[in-house]
């Protein structure tokens, strides 16, 4: 059984899942808007100021809206109880575990893309700092949260309120990814000192973090 | 019984020693010790609460037995022999935002299966048409359990565990299912089938399991060659 096939075929049939549904797609998307909007509206900034706070405001409203995704990656598996066809069957729960962390990835990568303009528009953003650090950020930043964003997710599936235990669980391990995140972007940004010490910090979290998830993934996957 | 199955019929297929399983204090399995032989269809039945739920998914490796252990096909560990059993579930274990053809072919690739032919005949095997673009979650309940009948025999193994298969099925489809159930024993493969409609199994069953607090009660044998009649009697009750 390869693994790779497992997760090809998983991730596939939960981009054709969402693309039916966009359940998740729509919610991140109307939750970011509403971010991006109402912080414009409420600190109306200058352009230096809007470099010094961008930061800290776009990882937020990602981070948030990640989380109503992340709710979502279970939820279809547990309706139908199909979970259990996938846990009697000889398939590597890892490859499930990495279709889920790579469709999340891909659902946040979109709504980045997507909301990245609108953060340019309303808050008057040009970087001084070069571009394509910001890109190399936003990914590593973005594998760190769906990553142990997926993972707890899984761990909070069987639990009464998952949804509010999932931010409960996932905020406060992701205070480092998400420190690394908000200061390397405001440093990028305002073109204030290198990145480079946050960016390996990163770097080093997403394996750490990457590495720990698979390991304990099958536990999760079966506990009772 | 094709002749394979019957040079192999002796063999236990399953075989469970004192099976003991806890939810906090409530013991659902007490102590079970038996063995079940390749190429029979075994009905389980018994009250609600009596544990056959429990027993089956412990039997699947769904649940890990509080004490005891189980052997199935041979091996200590489940999923060693993953690949040689089908389950269905009391829920259909299904997705209802894919079609049927979806469903079975994401389902296959789990068992290293890519060959569209082979979900095709699942559905057909079952009455169902492969071409149905109808999504699951639009299915009659009928229909999601013969969906659900596809799924759980695709991959052709040789134990299967069905948890309620008719439950909220009319006593037609229930009586084509059990009647599908019995020609795939007929191909050597062992069944075993939890359910509260027990007549709809009668004509095609070898043993009825009988459950009560946990434990396995009673065992009756049923000589098929003695229903001749072939008439599947009884319906749902």
């Amino acid at each position: 059984m390869s693994g790779l096939n497992v997760t090809t075929r998983t991730l596939m049939k939960d981009l054709r899942m969402e693309w039916r549904s966009k359940d998740a797609i729509n919610s991140m998307l109307f939750f970011s808007l509403l971010v991006v909007v109402i912080f414009s509206f409420a600190f109306n900034p200058n352009a230096e100021e809007s470099r010094h706070i961008a930061g800290g405001l776009v990882w937020v409203a990602f981070l948030f809206a990640a989380v109503v995704a992340l709710n979502q990656t279970w939820a279809r598996e547990l309706r139908n109880q199909v979970l259990d066809a996938y846990r009697v069957s000889p398939a590597p729960p890892n490859a499930l575990f990495l279709a889920k962390v790579l469709g999340n990835f891909l659902f946040v990568v979109i709504l980045e893309a997507l909301m990245a303009p609108l953060f340019v528009v309303f808050y008057q953003l040009r970087s001084v700092g070069p571009v394509w650090q910001l890109v190399v950020v936003a990914l590593l930043g973005t594998w760190a949260l769906v990553v142990n964003g997926t993972f707890f997710a899984a761990l909070s599936i069987r639990t009464r309120n998952r949804e509010i235990m999932l931010p409960l669980i996932l905020f406060p391990i992701s205070i480092p990814a998400l420190l690394a995140m908000v200061d390397a972007t405001t440093m990028i940004l305002t073109g204030d000192g290198t990145p480079d010490f946050w960016l390996k910090m990163l770097l080093v979290y997403d394996v750490v973090f990457t590495l720990v998830c698979l390991l304990l993934f099958e536990s999760v996957l079966n506990a009772e | 019984m094709t002749g394979t199955a019957a040079e192999t019929s002796n063999q236990p297929v399953v075989i469970l020693q004192d099976l003991v399983k806890f939810f906090g204090r409530f013991a659902a399995l007490r102590g079970i010790s038996d063995s079940f032989v390749r190429g029979k269809l075994y009905v389980v039945v018994g009250d609600n609460g009596a544990g056959k739920s429990t027993l089956l998914r412990v039997v699947a490796g769904l649940m890990e037995p509080s004490q005891g252990s189980v052997t199935l096909l041979g091996a200590k560990n489940v999923r060693d022999v993953a690949q040689r059993i089908g389950y269905m579930g009391h829920a259909p274990l299904l997705y209802d935002e894919l079609n049927g053809m979806e469903n079975l072919r994401y389902f296959a690739g789990l068992y290293g299966i890519n060959d569209d032919a082979v979900c095709r005949a699942a559905m057909q095997q079952v009455g169902l048409d492969p071409e149905l673009e109808r999504r699951v979650g639009q299915y009659s309940q009928g229909m999601r359990q013969r969906l659900s009948l596809a799924r759980a025999v695709l991959h052709n193994p040789e134990l299967m565990l069905l948890d309620e298969p008719f439950s909220n099925v009319d006593v037609h489809s229930a009586r084509d299912m059990a009647a599908i159930l019995g020609r795939v024993r007929d191909q050597g493969k062992t069944i075993f089938v939890v359910t509260h409609q027990a007549p709809l199994m009668e004509p095609v069953a070898d043993e009825f399991v009988h459950m009560a607090a946990g434990q396995i009660v009673g065992r009756e044998a049923r000589n098929r060659s003695a229903q001749s009649a072939g008439v599947l009697r009884g319906g749902a009750q």
